[in-house]
């Protein structure tokens, strides 16, 4: 098959399937790269990020943990200190916070202190449950507690692509990654290269162009942006929408350029509103393009309650694609009766899928 | 033959040695008490006057490629293990040349070249650290072990018991020095652990499959030859060791002056604690045996003293870090 027919030719596979090739091609070209998890070898395979690979690669490179968080990702780092790579992945973030000692103090830290002279090559990939009532300590994203940190890098996918391009710049990174993966992410499919060509984790990416409101969102949430800005645009109203990806290093220029023309910005959390990426994102560039904003900013996250578990709950507490596209029309100035039309198609289509599970395959539990 | 005939300290210039490192190591940190009040060494200092057996007993066994971690209370495995006086000096002076640049101060000390991976000052956290270069040094196929340094403070950490675990079922060439001095700064140990019964905190050993030894921390021989068999057993994938040596601190937690005047430590406790002074029982030891002169040891202070002499003028002379530098190194 010539070459141009190869590349040409259309893949569509969803981010799961994205991150478990990126990790299977990232061990056969690197033997210092290995995987360590709680399930990483067992029949669920993490949501089937890691499925197949302990048959490929053994035991000793896709290893099961005891459920012991701070201790093995201390042990991860003590290993990447001496030369390994290690890919950590916990099914949700909150197990993760067990380990929140080693990655803060001493992932983030060790080449700093060290004078440059130690590195951390390590890879944590965390998981945001949603839907199906996972309830307040299974759904938590949580990106801001590690974005905090300087010394570690915070990506969040939100495409096949992304998952598997980002992956692997993560694994190709010198220092400590945290992934966060939005478990309805893994669902999302898109045409993804079946080379591993890591990307380089270098910031946002212009998804829709506009002149009416500059929109920032992350991980899941840019899914729900989307549609809302499609929605926006079939009403004349064009929206500048950039995904996030890359929450450490935070680089905005392109968001302030953004925003010097558009004059409006709304920013999606997937965590909550209160202090989060979206806090920040208006306070820089806000300072950066105060003379050029027409209206005041605007946030869009998770309200000040825990995730409760009763889908009657959850219903209220996830904002979705009309909440977000009633933001942007109202700070964009349109006519109410536009925005209550677009807010009437959104729901419409929203209506038309199940509230609390992510695709229409999914049967639970998990 | 066994274990034990294989690592048996007999020969007088290994003990002559062990010896010289203790005394190497008081001197250094008895200089830094002394220079201390000239608060030109602007960080916090945790000295292990009276602990030096217990760093100098294990490291002699390991080789550079071995790697080990510490604490706060790290200069004394950072000397033993061969890390560099200068670098360690200028790092508590806060200078370019210090081992981190001046950007860790004393609890961080660590030199790549002598196999001193890391030192740690949060409790604990330093050994899934150390249990990490264990399993690399197995991944690799490389012959090296790996030691962790801690207390009897750390023992009450989960993280502690989560890399033991870890070392346990994957039987790695690892090897725990609990070092028992005693207190977790100013609390002493009835009130923060239970009593148990026999061997002090031998169950640990059991529970996550360690071999264990329980030993005279303050006995350099001793320390020297239990860490020999633990060093075998790893290298040849026996599985990982715990050491308990028992010891104590003679100064304060954190700072270079007596503490007894707080009332922390029952009355007479540091006295009879200093009468077992790891370095004049070996002195006495060396004596004894015609294995130590005073022409010996006074070359052996002279050297000392030189060496820190040159270490404290250089340190002094060394530039502080750039402001401009402040930036450098936060991603890799």
């Amino acid at each position: 098959m010539p070459d141009a027919a190869r590349v040409l030719a259309p893949r569509i596979i969803d981010a799961a399937t994205a991150i478990r090739e990126a990790t299977a091609q990232a061990m056969r070209a690197d033997e210092r790269v290995f995987v360590m998890g709680e399930g990483a070898t067992d029949p669920k395979g993490v949501f089937g990020t890691t499925s197949g690979l302990v048959e490929e690669f053994g035991t000793q490179r896709v290893m099961e943990m005891p459920v012991a968080e701070n201790g093995w990702t201390g042990i991860a780092i003590g290993a990447a200190l001496c030369g390994q790579r290690p890919i950590l992945v916990h099914q949700r973030v909150e197990f993760s916070l067990l380990a929140m000692e080693q990655l803060v103090n001493n992932a983030a830290k060790i080449h700093y202190v060290s004078g440059g002279r130690h590195r951390a090559p390590l890879v944590v990939r965390l998981v945001v449950g949603r839907g199906w009532g996972q309830g307040p300590a299974h759904s938590q994203s949580l990106e801001t507690l590690f974005a905090h940190i300087p010394g570690l890098k915070v990506v969040m996918p939100s495409s096949a692509a992304d998952a598997k391009g980002l992956l692997l710049g993560a694994i190709e990174d010198d220092g400590p990654v945290i992934m966060i993966e939005h478990r309805w992410v893994h669902y999302a499919s898109g045409q993804v290269d079946a080379d591993a060509i890591a990307m380089p984790l270098d910031g946002p990416r212009r998804l829709r162009e506009g002149d009416a409101c500059t929109v920032v969102s992350t991980s899941y949430m840019t899914l729900e942006a989307m549609q809302a800005a499609d929605a926006l645009a079939s009403a004349g109203c064009n929206v500048d929408l950039f995904d996030l990806r890359v929450l450490r290093p935070l680089k905005l220029d392109a968001i302030v350029e953004s925003v010097r023309r558009t004059g409006r910005l709304v920013t999606v959390d997937t965590g909550h509103a209160t202090y989060g990426i979206g806090a920040e994102i208006v306070a820089r560039v806000t300072a950066e393009a105060f003379s050029s904003m027409k209206a005041a900013p605007r946030r869009i996250g998770l309200p000040e309650h825990p995730t409760p578990s009763a889908r009657t709950l959850a219903e209220v507490y996830y904002p979705r694609s009309p909440k977000i596209a009633m933001t942007i029309g109202a700070v964009a100035g349109l006519p109410p009766k536009t925005i209550a039309e677009i807010i009437e198609a959104l729901a419409h289509d929203r209506d038309s899928v199940p509230l609390d599970i992510p695709h229409p395959s999914f049967k639970g539990p998990f | 033959m066994n274990d034990t005939t294989l690592t048996s300290v007999t020969d007088p210039a290994t003990r002559l040695q062990l010896f010289r490192s203790m005394l190497r190591i008081r001197r250094i940190e008895e200089a830094v008490a002394r220079r201390y009040g000239e608060q030109r060494m602007r960080c916090p200092v945790h000295l292990s006057i009276g602990q030096e057996a217990a760093a100098v007993g294990a490291c002699a066994v390991l080789r550079p490629t071995d790697q080990i971690v510490s604490t706060h209370r790290c200069h004394g495995h950072y000397l033993a293990k061969g890390g560099d006086l200068h670098a360690m000096i200028a790092e508590l002076y806060g200078k370019v040349t210090g081992c981190c640049g001046g950007r860790g101060g004393s609890m961080h000390l660590f030199d790549p070249d002598a196999g001193v991976l890391a030192s740690v000052p949060i409790v604990g956290s330093n050994v899934p650290l150390g249990v990490g270069a264990a399993l690399a040094a197995k991944q690799r196929k490389r012959p090296d072990v790996a030691v962790a340094f801690f207390g009897d403070g750390a023992f009450e950490e989960g993280a502690v018991h989560e890399a033991a675990n870890f070392a346990g079922v994957h039987r790695l060439p690892m090897i725990f020095v609990l070092e028992n001095n005693l207190y977790s700064v100013y609390t002493p140990l009835d009130q923060r652990q239970p009593t148990r019964d026999g061997e002090p905190m031998a169950g640990f050993a059991k529970v996550h499959g360690l071999f264990f030894e329980h030993i005279d921390g303050n006995d350099v021989v001793a320390v020297h030859e239990a860490m020999g068999r633990a060093v075998v057993r790893a290298r040849r994938s026996d599985g990982p060791s715990l050491l308990v040596v028992d010891t104590y601190r003679f100064l304060e937690h954190c700072g270079a002056s007596d503490d007894d005047h707080l009332g922390y430590r029952p009355v007479g406790e540091l006295a009879a604690w200093r009468d077992r002074c790891p370095i004049e029982r070996m002195r006495a030891e060396l004596r004894e045996a015609d294995e130590l002169d005073g022409a010996t040891e006074r070359a052996f202070e002279s050297a000392i003293a030189a060496e820190i002499d040159d270490a404290f003028t250089a340190a002094d002379a060394a530039p502080y870090p750039a402001a401009h530098t402040a930036m450098e190194a936060v991603h890799a």
